[in-house]
Formats: structure tokens, C-alpha cells, sequence
């Protein structure tokens, strides 16, 4: 069988038909089983050099696209902004094409401003990876966080998902929602008034203020992350007060008698979001993300790359 | 488009009955032997092979699929790539004596990337390749079957195509030639 994604980049899910993510992870299955071999490595990217430009702090992110590359043998160089001469007042296409003039033929990239992966693709000559742009979207965690569900639930069609926290902040929220709404299944946000974006609902999605209902109406709980640093204001009164609301804890899940995911990007504030006995218990999957997260971003990268044709006369 | 049949289902059984006896010839009671199917049509005739080899009292071969789509070596030359396969091969083939399984021989390349792939899984002592169509004179690399089912000339611009009766009616290998020739 033959198919191709519809996009030359992945911006964004909001970009991305049905048939692009399924493609996507019947890819990735096949690389799943790859990673899990004695010696995990392809060579099928071993002509292509991908650059990775973090100009935002990351290290699940960046550690996970830099293994699916290095598994697909492809060549990397690695960029973060606080040691480069963006703090010397470089133009974002400035830096990219002084790095594309070194030969490479593929971008991933991480920056604080929504949109920079979309400027980029407009302004540059290569294949750009979105790998999370301020809070606008952030494809491959989405992709890893359905793949998951995927794996454990089969079928996404019809499955419910509430999306708990700072919503307001989120680009993982922004592409969950997207994703799984393009896979069929229902979506629900969680969360603090003043972190719930007000014009959410016109997405399609419910809104919910109560955590405790939320976790009965679901089968997949999503637990994002307080993102102290994006909080310029105060959003909620104190850290304890949004625990004692928005915290998920052991006794709640059991309490349910039912079989509940529970899901969370990382990095996990413990105690916080959620308490260390459910990040550690058999109602998360929060580690089969992390691994999920390599085969998702090799399938991404050799979909990208098999777009890219040779080129023999220079 | 011209349909001639090469082999009839008769003669595949005979065919298989035979690749059977010539493997336990020189494998034994295949207990340092892994069978590997290669994606997507070869596992077709490995299933073929053990249920011959069951017949044959040989039961138990450890055996596996692999996909080599990966290791290809028209990857971004081709117009839309191909799809990759499940791969699954849940023994350690250091120090094994391996089997590839494939419906055609044809370039070779397929053949080529599977012994780039099976490295992933630990060196084998030997490796040995069976197919039940040799398209021989029309090779791309200096690769040869040890087992053969049948030898067949056919031009570039045709195509042979092994059917089973799983997948269709019956079992058959035909050579599809292009209408103008």
C-alpha cells in the first residue's frame, strides 16, 4: 500500500485530515516495534540532516526528537537560544537561514511565540517541524497523547477525554483538542475559570469547572501542567487552592470503580496536579508517552522526509 | 493486459512438497533454523512452508516476518512511498541459520535490503534465500536463490503475480504481459 501526508510540514493538527494521523500511526507502529529491537536503528534518513532550534527551554521534547532522528540515522545539530547570538539580536529568519546555508534539510523548532513555525515555513526553504510554539500548538504531543490512547483503548471513536488545568496557556491543549476531535472522540477542558480560554466552546468542546464530575463523565483524563513561568498574573489564589480543587488524587480515582486513564505531558509539578501515588499507579500511562513520543516523532520525520525528493542535479 | 497462467494449483503444492523436502534436507530438525517471511507476500508462502513441514512431522520451526521498508534503498526516489509492514520476530538470530522466504525474485533489491534489515536482530551464522518465482536474467545486484520453485523469463514492462486462494479463489501464479505486446 501507498499514501503520503497532504502537508509538506507539520505546523499544526488544525493542518493535519484524519487520514494524515492515521497515516501517522500506522507509521509509528511499525516503529514502535522498531525501538524494541536489540539494535534500534533504520538507516533510512542517514542523507538528511535535521537541525533542532530550541529557543525555548525543553528537555522531554528535545531528548525525544533527538533519539527518533538519531534512530532513523539521520545527522543533527542542536541549537538553544540562550547560547547563540539571538541574545544578540538576530532576526529569527536571519538564524534559520544561516543554519539552512550550512546544508540542512530539515527544521524542528521550538519558540516562546505562536506562529514563528508558520512565518518560518512562508520564509524559508525546508521542511519545518513545529515542536511547540508559545501557546499555539504543540502537533506531536497531541499525536503521542492519542497514540497512547489508541494504544490502550483501540479506537478513539466515541471515547471521552476531559483535558484538566491551564488551558488558557496551553498549545498541548490546543492540539489535544484538535486531534482527538479529528479521531472521533468527545472533549471536555477542566479547570479554573480564569485558566478556561473564554471562547473555548466555539471548538466544539464542553466546558466544566468541576473535576469530580469531569472524572465520571470520562475515560481518559489528560492532566496538564501549572506553568508557573507563562503566569504573569495570578491566575488562582495559591498552589494549595488549586490542588485542593483541580488535584487528582488516589482515593478519587478508586472511588470511581471504573477503568479511567490518566494522562499527563510531563514535566509532572507532584503533588501539584496530581499526587505522586497516581503518577506512579496503573491508571497512568504517563511513561508509555514518553515512549510513544520516539516512534510518533520518527513516523513524523521519515513522512516529512520521504516528501523531500533527491535531487542529483545539485 | 494479458493474463497467462504459469502455474496452476497443482503444480504449486508440487512445487512447495519439494522446497520442503530441500530444506529438511539441509536443515535438519530446524532447531538452529529461523524461517524469515519477508513483507508483505513472502509470509503468504511461509505460512505455505510450515504447514508442509507440520505434514512433514516438523513441527515448532521458529520462524518470523520482517519488514523492509525501511532499508530501502529508493527511499525519496519514489513517487509515493510505500507503507511499512509489521515486522515480528521474537527470537535472537545471533548464531542462527536464517531463511528468507520471498513469492519473487526479481532485481534483487528487496533481498538486498533484507540483509541490511536482519542485522537488527543479531548475526546470523548463515543466511539462504528461497522463493517460489526466480525472474531470472533480470537482476540488479549480484544476488541468487538457493532454493527455487520455478525459473521464469519475463521482460521488464510484465509483471508475475502469485495468488492464493486465501486472498482469491485459487492458487495460481500467472504472468500479466501489457496488452501491445
Amino acid at each position: 500500500m501507498m499514501s503520503e501526508l497532504s502537508v509538506n510540514h507539520l505546523l499544526g493538527i488544525k493542518d493535519l485530515t484524519t487520514e494524515d494521523i492515521q497515516l501517522i500511526f500506522q507509521t509509528a507502529d511499525q516503529f514502535k516495534e522498531v525501538i524494541n529491537r536489540p539494535i534500534r536503528k533504520v538507516p533510512s534518513l542517514r542523507d538528511i540532516t535535521i537541525a533542532n532550534l530550541f529557543f525555548e527551554n525543553s528537555t522531554r521534547t528535545r531528548l525525544s526528537f533527538e533519539l527518533a532522528e538519531k534512530r532513523l540515522s539521520a545527522d543533527t545539530v542542536n541549537f538553544s537560544a540562550s547560547s547563540s547570538s539571538v541574545s544578540k539580536g538576530e532576526t529569527l529568519i536571519d538564524t534559520v537561514n544561516n543554519i539552512l546555508s550550512m546544508k540542512v534539510d530539515m527544521v524542528v523548532m521550538r519558540h516562546p511565540n505562536p506562529g514563528a513555525a508558520v512565518f518560518l515555513s512562508q520564509n524559508v526553504d525546508s521542511i519545518i517541524v513545529n515542536a511547540g510554539d508559545g501557546a499555539h500548538e504543540h502537533p506531536t504531543q497531541a499525536l503521542l497523547d492519542a497514540f497512547s490512547i489508541r494504544e490502550k483503548h483501540q479506537d478513539l471513536k466515541g471515547k471521552k477525554v476531559v483535558i484538566v488545568g491551564d488551558i488558557l496557556h496551553s498549545r498541548v491543549a490546543l492540539s489535544n483538542i484538535f486531534c482527538l476531535q479529528k479521531l472521533g472522540a468527545e472533549v471536555r477542558v477542566c479547570g479554573p475559570t480564569t485558566l478556561i480560554p473564554k471562547y473555548i466552546h466555539t471548538l466544539g468542546v464542553e466546558v466544566s469547572h468541576n473535576l469530580q464530575e469531569s472524572l465520571e463523565w470520562c475515560d481518559v483524563a489528560n492532566m496538564l501542567r501549572v506553568q508557573h513561568e507563562r503566569q504573569d498574573i495570578k491566575y488562582f489564589p495559591s498552589v494549595r487552592e488549586y490542588t485542593q480543587q483541580f488535584g487528582l488524587t488516589l482515593p478519587m480515582l478508586d472511588s470511581l470503580k471504573k477503568d479511567i486513564t490518566i494522562m499527563h505531558p510531563g514535566p509532572i509539578n507532584r503533588g501539584v496536579e496530581i499526587t505522586t501515588e497516581v503518577a506512579d499507579s496503573d491508571y497512568s500511562i504517563i511513561l508509555n508517552q514518553v515512549e510513544n513520543g520516539v516512534a510518533i516523532r520518527m513516523a513524523v520525520l521519515y513522512l516529512l522526509a520521504s516528501k523531500k525528493k533527491m535531487n542529483f542535479n545539485g | 493486459m494479458i493474463k497467462k497462467e504459469l502455474l496452476s494449483g497443482k503444480s504449486i503444492d508440487i512445487i512447495l512438497s519439494r522446497l520442503t523436502c530441500e530444506l529438511i534436507e539441509n536443515h535438519g530438525d530446524f532447531s538452529d533454523t529461523v524461517l524469515i517471511g519477508l513483507q508483505p507476500r513472502g509470509v503468504l508462502v511461509l505460512d505455505k512452508l510450515l504447514t508442509k513441514l507440520a505434514g512433514n512431522g516438523i513441527s515448532n520451526v521458529n520462524h518470523g516476518r520482517l519488514d523492509i521498508t525501511f532499508y530501502r534503498d529508493d527511499f525519496r526516489r519514489r513517487d509515493i512511498p510505500l507503507q511499512p509492514n509489521q515486522t515480528k520476530i521474537d527470537v535472537i538470530l545471533e548464531g542462527k541459520k536464517v531463511v528468507f522466504v520471498d513469492d519473487v525474485l526479481y532485481t534483487g533489491r528487496s533481498v538486498r535490503s533484507a540483509l541490511d534489515a536482519i542485522h537488527s536482530f543479531g548475526r546470523p551464522s548463515e543466511i539462504e534465500l528461497l522463493v517460489l518465482i526466480d525472474r531470472r536474467f533480470s537482476r540488479e545486484l549480484p544476488i541468487q536463490p538457493d532454493y527455487t520453485g520455478k525459473q521464469v523469463d519475463s521482460l521488464a514492462s510484465q509483471k508475475v503475480a502469485v495468488e492464493w486462494k486465501e486472498e482469491s479463489d485459487k492458487d495460481v501464479v500467472y504472468l500479466i504481459k501489457p496488452n501491445d505486446e
